[in-house]
């Protein structure tokens, strides 16, 4: 399955069937089922085994009941609830059944997962994971000490290698190709920017799979790798495609103070704690059932109420506590060793003998491109674009609703992903290449044009720094109407200097300060949607708390935001128009979210 | 966050009470010291742009540091706020992607783990590419040398039969490749190596590392296919153990025993 191409203009032309963006954990999940069907063409921004899905740590869900008693039932209600009912509860349903055969998959791969004494997998506790709808933690998290991710990362890869898969490494993709056919918007392929030289490479492909990951970089505390610029997101946004849900952004509970650097809710399911300056357990106070493996969205929240009530911890009683010195060091170095190593690093804590500064960190988009259940990404709540699918972060199904679980994100890539790949591979198998229009790649070469000849004075790191800033500070855990208008305020003034940064470097080959300025442009599109549909959701659902609309109001707000882009080129203001979609529900009656 | 270090090394798990004592130490400690100051460090840097250099060149930067900062820190504050020119790859900047091994002070790091702490300030700390892989730009190399040497060595599980759900592993069994499963193909370790300079035909220890990983895998059946390509006259047999691998590796594995190990197997055979 050799790659087609030619090179015309001083553009380079390739032809797959199946053309893949992303090859973090959905994109290569995606790739082990279509190469060996189609020929197939993963284009990734960075070497595939650089993906973020590495720097998960803690585990990936599945009932397998190894342990103790479970049922994908009891997992589809954790994930509604957990989601604060803003769940499709179908796609939850496919999700938990699913997920059975995902971890089979991958340790039939070759995963090392962790054993149970018997020499089945292992599994542990986690947040919002409980037994028979909530009466208490329920060990289900399969694992491989507390770098499942890596694992997941590097078993994918390495069955890629097995099936020759054809990976374009370091080429970062800046625009989806579509074409209007009798009034239907189908896909056509992508256009990429090779990083090493600087040339531009048009990939046709009779299905395309976006597979790019999240967008933590709008923030400045985040549990994100700096190359997490929601290019893919930006993209099919630019495309006049719609966005899903783009107000619940999930902070994760315990970032190393200061940093954001994740440390595994694994911490806790293995028993660590939770503690305020006074040494007391407060998320007994907030969740007296589950405590400390409450969902992410409430124990994220009780930290920050700890903090803003003045019992944070430290010079500035700005942070808390993680507790494992409990645990033992067998524990910490056996089933922990990453996040022992990472506060011994950068914090100079050893967990041991010392309890860790903690705060949330921004760490995972609920929202995105909206799919359906088989992967195919929707131009309005039901019309599928032909041809065109998306999974991971990137994708809004949508099974983590308003708040999405702990483990639940390594399935999610696990289950659509390989659900995007044969779904991609039977529509490949079916229908034509659409035909490139001329100016297919016309797009990219004037942004890039534009940018690298730009004779402003604006710097890219000063305005990435200024948005960042004012994300952390005005669309965080707590939001208001009044520090939502900030932020829009202040991403509207970015928005009028991004088209005046100067690119320094001039040069074609790894011009990486020319990339930087591109994803600085996703990232401003990105984070004034977040804002958008924050200010527009008038209630408190899931990780959406609005200190002046406290409560879950499910008479007007029970469904999904639709954030749509009516107009705004590059630099000048976008203008977004929002809609809602309805919530898919099945057996489960929404009920106050107690723990 | 220095202010929080405390030892307390003569017990072993301590009991909840104690733990907050512990912390109510850590924060009095805290308050009675003052903000942590920043501090000017000199980096040098060595520089390569093939579109405008004949050959590299070393270039002098002055960044104000914290201590508690890592040299991915200083990089990025040189590409921010003086010079964006300067390329490096880098992603999770914690240690977990391998994206920027890079030499420091003439020793293999990720420079997302080593912190300016660790280093003696009062004299300039030099950064330049990992060495013995094609130099492209700046901090970059050709990395395809290097997967391609970790492809050879067939880095997938062989084996056998679907079984209908996991196949077993007992704890031990799991154990015993354990630390190999570790690495992240960072090549640190191939390139610290001074047989791989010289000879870039040589694996290198990462793929010989990520053979190990499957060698002593129960579960895997292609043991021997490994070892025999492992046997070759560019494989195993030209490691002089060094160790410079093991010192190195940014996730502390053992590469020169995994290597010993991957020789002892081609003598005796795969002991499990």
């Amino acid at each position: 399955m050799a790659d087609q191409s030619s090179v015309t203009d001083g553009i380079h032309y390739h032809q797959h069937d199946v053309v893949i963006v992303g090859a973090g954990g959905a994109g290569m999940r995606a790739a082990i089922e279509s190469a060996p069907k189609a020929s197939t063409a993963v284009i990734t921004k960075l070497y595939p085994t650089r993906s973020h899905t590495g720097a998960a740590q803690g585990g990936m869900a599945a009932a397998l009941a190894n342990v103790e008693e479970d049922s994908n039932e009891w997992h589809t209600y954790d994930t509604v609830k957990g989601g604060d009912y803003l769940t499709d509860q179908d796609s939850a349903e496919i999700l938990t059944r699913e997920a059975i055969d995902a971890v089979y998959d991958l340790e039939n791969m070759g995963l090392p997962f962790n054993r149970t004494p018997e020499g089945k997998i292992d599994q542990r506790r986690f947040g919002g994971h409980t037994r028979d709808h909530g009466k208490a933690p329920v060990r289900r998290a399969c694992y491989a000490a507390d770098r499942t991710g890596h694992m997941i990362l590097q078993t994918l890869y390495q069955n890629c290698v097995k099936h020759g898969v054809q990976f374009f490494n370091e080429f970062y993709v800046l625009d989806l190709v579509m074409a209007e056919i009798d009034g239907v918007k189908r896909v056509s392929g992508v256009v990429a920017y090779e990083l090493a030289t600087g040339e531009i490479h048009v990939f046709q492909g009779k299905s395309v799979i976006f597979a790019t990951g999240g967008f933590g970089k709008i923030y400045k505390t985040t549990s994100n790798a700096h190359t997490l610029t929601g290019d893919g997101v930006g993209i099919v946004w630019r495309k006049g495609l719609p966005l899903e849900d783009m107000e619940f952004y999930q902070f994760h509970p315990t970032g190393l103070a200061g940093l954001g650097i994740l440390l595994t809710e694994g911490a806790r399911g293995e028993g660590a704690i939770l503690r305020n300056a006074s040494g007391e357990r407060f998320m007994e106070r907030y969740a007296p059932t589950i405590k400390d493996l409450a969902p992410r969205d409430i124990v994220a929240r009780s930290m920050v109420q700890e903090v803003l009530d003045g019992r944070g911890a430290g010079p500035h009683k700005d942070y808390v506590y993680l507790d494992c010195t409990h645990l033992g060091a067998e524990v910490l170095e056996t089933k922990l060793p990453d996040i022992t190593e990472f506060a011994r690093t950068y914090l100079g804590v050893d967990p041991v003998t010392e309890r860790v500064p903690v705060y949330p960190t921004a760490h995972y988009a609920m929202g995105g491109i909206p799919t359906n259940n088989d992967a195919e990404v929707l131009a309005d709540n039901e019309t599928v674009v032909p041809g065109l699918y998306a999974a991971g972060e990137c994708a809004c199904v949508s099974v983590h609703g308003a708040n999405r679980l702990g483990t639940n994100s390594l399935l999610d890539i696990n289950v659509f992903g390989k659900r995007a790949g044969n779904n991609a591979v039977a529509y490949a198998q079916t229908a034509d290449f659409v035909d490139l229009p001329a100016d297919a790649a016309d797009g990219v070469v004037k942004l890039l044009a534009q940018l690298r000849e730009g004779t402003g004075t604006e710097n890219v790191a000063e305005i990435r720094k200024a948005l960042q800033e004012t994300m952390d500070r005005n669309a965080q855990v707590f939001r208001t109407d009044e520090t939502l208008q900030t932020a829009l305020a202040d991403i509207a003034v970015l928005r009028t200097r991004y088209p005046n940064v100067r690119i320094h470097d001039r040069g074609r080959r790894f011009n990486t300060d020319l990339l930087e300025a591109v994803e600085l442009g996703f990232l401003l599109d990105l984070a004034e949607i977040v804002v958008v549909s924050a200010i527009n959701r008038k209630e408190s659902r899931g990780a959406h708390m609005r200190d002046d609309y406290p409560t879950r109001d499910d008479e007007n707000y029970m469904q999904h935001t639709m954030a749509y882009r009516t107009a705004g080129d590059i630099g000048l203001p976008q203008e977004i128009r929002l809609d809602w979609k309805p919530v898919r529900f099945t057996h489960y009656e929404p009920q106050e979210r107690k723990y | 966050m220095a202010a929080t270090q405390i030892t307390d090394n003569d017990t072993t798990p301590e009991p909840v009470d104690s733990a907050a004592e512990a912390a109510d130490r850590q924060v009095q400690a805290a308050d009675a010291i003052e903000e942590p100051q920043s501090f000017p460090v000199t980096v040098i840097v060595r520089r390569y742009d093939p579109e405008i250099d004949d050959e590299p060149r070393w270039v002098d930067y002055d960044v104000q540091m914290f201590a508690t900062e890592r040299i991915l820190d200083a990089l990025h504050r040189i590409k921010w706020e003086q010079d964006p020119s300067l390329a490096f790859r880098r992603s999770c900047a914690h240690g977990v992607c391998g994206s920027d091994a890079m030499r420091i002070n003439g020793k293999n790091r990720l420079a997302c783990k080593a912190l300016v702490k660790d280093f003696d300030t009062s004299k300039p700390i030099y950064v330049e590419a990992i060495k013995g892989l094609p130099l492209e730009k700046d901090l970059i190399v050709d990395m395809e040398p290097f997967f391609d040497s970790f492809r050879e060595i067939q880095p997938f599980l062989q084996a056998t039969g679907k079984p209908e759900k996991e196949r077993h592993q007992t704890i031990a069994q799991r154990e015993r490749f354990d630390d190999t499963t570790k690495c992240i193909l960072c090549a640190a370790c191939t390139t610290s190596c001074p047989v791989f300079w010289t000879d870039g035909q040589y694996f290198g220890p990462a793929a010989i590392v990520n053979a190990h990983r499957f060698i002593f895998d129960s579960r895997d059946e292609a043991s021997q296919v490994r070892l025999d390509i492992l046997n070759d006259r560019e494989g195993v047999w030209r490691c002089r153990t060094t160790f410079n691998c093991t010192d190195a590796c940014p996730r502390g594995i053992q590469v020169t025993k995994a290597i010993a190990e991957v020789k002892q197997a081609m003598m005796t055979g795969v002991k499990l």
